[in-house]
């Protein structure tokens, strides 16, 4: 049976990669786009192949994060999966759906909103999927173990909000939402900011999790401490969303509900620096690639908070937002601490499976750690300083240069920015495809 | 025991509170005395709006991709002279066909945009603890 589970678990991981690359590739052609404004304009503008790229960079993150949870789970009870089909259905499912989208996309069939753009009916495969995820976790967890450590109530919320905030994004079908400009844009944004937390839920607790399980110390996962920062991470889920939308006329207290929760973050920024310094006296598995992956997640979620943390203060939101910072917010979330966790979640479950399939990359896969890293790192300051020189151009007065003399003068940030992007596709190669082989080998 | 009980108890007061929330976002929260409902002509602009995806370069309230400027105001800017960029094609905008009813409902839609506010917004007051107070003035 659990042979079963897990050829299903690597599936929604190959595909999850798989997804990874060609979204980085859709990636590389945008920023082309951006520098070359004829290029593919005709075959495919760039309006097509930005959301290339978002629709499957998005499915990287939801698929891998969710065949990781699957792993976990058929672990945490020692029957493993329930019983039933329901985690071959989801992936029948949403390798359909994935078909569906690209397809809906290529043929310019879109009329969903931004970063859903795809036709809005497939809203209910997708849904469907979550569900089948949701039973499948109930009847695997919740009517099985009585003990929960945090990461399975952050997989639960993260699955529970993910149903609730996929649907609240389409509300606009609905005319109440649809027809006034401040509430579709509200909702709209609202939704995005949790559903972001939502999956974060899933993924932060995979995080969690192997901590707990490359420590051998389960104690990171129970505790009041422990579920003191689950309560507050799940209150910004709910509250915290509105740095996307300060600016909107809507009621100030949404603005000032939003900065208020958004400032607890600091107590997280805290706890780090505190946890950190105790952590330099430990030695403790550093050659574990998954282990080093996740201690590199601290340094982007470190980062990453400051960032969060200054663009939710309004008076600096007011200058950032609009501007490429807070692309630099997105991606330093999705690449700098999404993908580090996953990549570290990966590396995990082969171990498990197979302690040492992947030392004959140990070369390949140590080289492309630091290019991944040091790429990266010049893409998010290039998007800082592109948007530092926008901010500076929206609040000029007076005789200022045209919205295209101000996107001629971007320019050399955008070439920073494609390099290292080609930099980090050439990083993610070289650790996706290695790691599809040897899922593939296992998955036999 | 007693820790599952409290855990499982927070977890259902922060749900209310978050319904309860959702509720007065939806109805009180996003109000606005600037921005009526929107006209049929309107309606089917912003689905042409969607359709196309404009929101891949272009943004409302900063909101959308960066190719193309922001297009919160342009009615105030442009009036009707708006319509002209539809079909352009200008750099990397596709060049499109709307016709003539396309065009007034985009037109349409993109001045009920221009009505409910503005974006970038200079008449805001900063307060000493980083808020910011937004003095949102009518665009008709």
């Amino acid at each position: 049976m659990e042979t079963m589970n897990n050829k299903t678990t690597f599936n929604f991981l190959i595909l999850a990669l798989v997804s990874l690359m060609l979204g980085m590739f859709a990636g590389l052609f945008s920023g082309m786009q951006y520098m070359l404004p004829d290029f593919l304009k005709e075959f495919l503008p760039f309006s097509q192949m930005r959301e290339f790229h978002v629709s499957l960079n998005v499915a990287w993150i939801i698929l891998a994060a969710t065949g990781g949870v699957y792993f976990y789970i058929s672990k945490e009870n020692e029957n493993g999966l329930a019983k039933g089909n329901y985690q071959k259905w989801h992936f029948r499912l949403y390798l359909l759906t994935g078909v569906l989208i690209l397809l809906s996309l290529f043929t310019k069939n879109m009329g969903g909103r931004e970063y859903m753009t795809y036709s809005p009916y497939l809203y209910f495969p997708i849904i469907l999927g979550w569900v089948l995820f949701a039973i499948n976790y109930y009847k695997t967890i919740v009517k099985n173990i009585s003990q929960w450590p945090v990461y399975l109530w952050m997989w639960m919320t993260g699955i529970l909000f993910m149903i609730l905030t996929y649907t609240e994004a389409h509300l606009w079908v609905l005319p109440f939402f649809r027809d006034s400009v401040i509430r579709d844009v509200t909702v709209q944004w609202k939704s995005y900011g949790a559903m972001v937390g939502s999956w974060n839920m899933l993924i932060y607790g995979t995080a969690i999790y192997l901590m707990s399980k490359i420590k051998g110390d389960d104690s990171i996962a129970r505790g009041k401490v422990a579920f003191f920062f689950y309560f507050l991470g799940l209150t910004n889920l709910m509250f915290g969303w509105a740095h996307h939308t300060y600016i909107i006329p809507h009621k100030a207290w949404i603005r000032i509900l939003a900065y208020g929760t958004s400032m607890t973050e600091w107590i997280i920024i805290g706890s780090m620096i505190i946890a950190w310094s105790n952590s330099l006296k430990s030695e403790q598995k550093k050659s574990s690639l998954a282990y080093r992956w996740l201690i590199s997640t601290d340094v982007w979620v470190f980062i990453n908070l400051v960032l969060a943390l200054l663009i939710s203060i309004p008076a600096i939101n007011l200058f950032t937002h609009g501007t490429h910072i807070t692309v630099a917010h997105s991606m330093g979330t999705t690449i700098g601490i999404n993908t580090t966790i996953l990549f570290a979640s990966i590396f995990y479950i082969l171990f498990k499976q197979c302690t040492f399939c992947m030392d004959k990359y140990k070369r390949q896969l140590n080289f492309a750690f630091y290019l991944f890293h040091s790429s990266f790192f010049v893409f998010f300051s290039s998007l800082l300083y592109a948007g530092y020189q926008k901010g500076l151009w929206v609040k000029m007065v007076g005789n200022k240069p045209s919205f295209t003399q101000m996107h001629e003068s971007l320019m050399p940030a955008i070439h920073t920015l494609v390099a290292s992007g080609f930099l980090l596709f050439v990083a993610v190669l070289l650790i996706a495809i290695p790691l599809i082989k040897a899922l593939r080998s296992q998955s036999k | 025991m007693k820790e599952i009980k409290q855990n499982r108890s927070v977890f259902l007061l922060l749900i209310i509170l978050f319904i309860g929330y959702s509720y007065f976002v939806y109805t009180e929260g996003t109000e606005n005395v600037n921005s009526p409902e929107m006209n049929e002509s309107a309606i089917k602009g912003r689905m042409l709006w969607q359709d196309n995806n404009c929101s891949a370069c272009h943004q409302i309230y900063g909101l959308g991709g960066y190719l193309g400027p922001d297009l919160t105001n342009v009615y105030r800017r442009y009036k009707d002279g708006t319509k002209g960029f539809f079909n352009a094609g200008k750099g990397s905008m596709p060049k499109y066909n709307f016709n003539d009813t396309e065009q007034e409902n985009l037109l349409e839609f993109l001045k009920s945009v221009n009505r409910s506010g503005n974006f970038p917004n200079d008449s805001v007051i900063e307060t000493w603890y980083g808020d910011v107070e937004i003095i949102n003035g009518n665009n008709e």
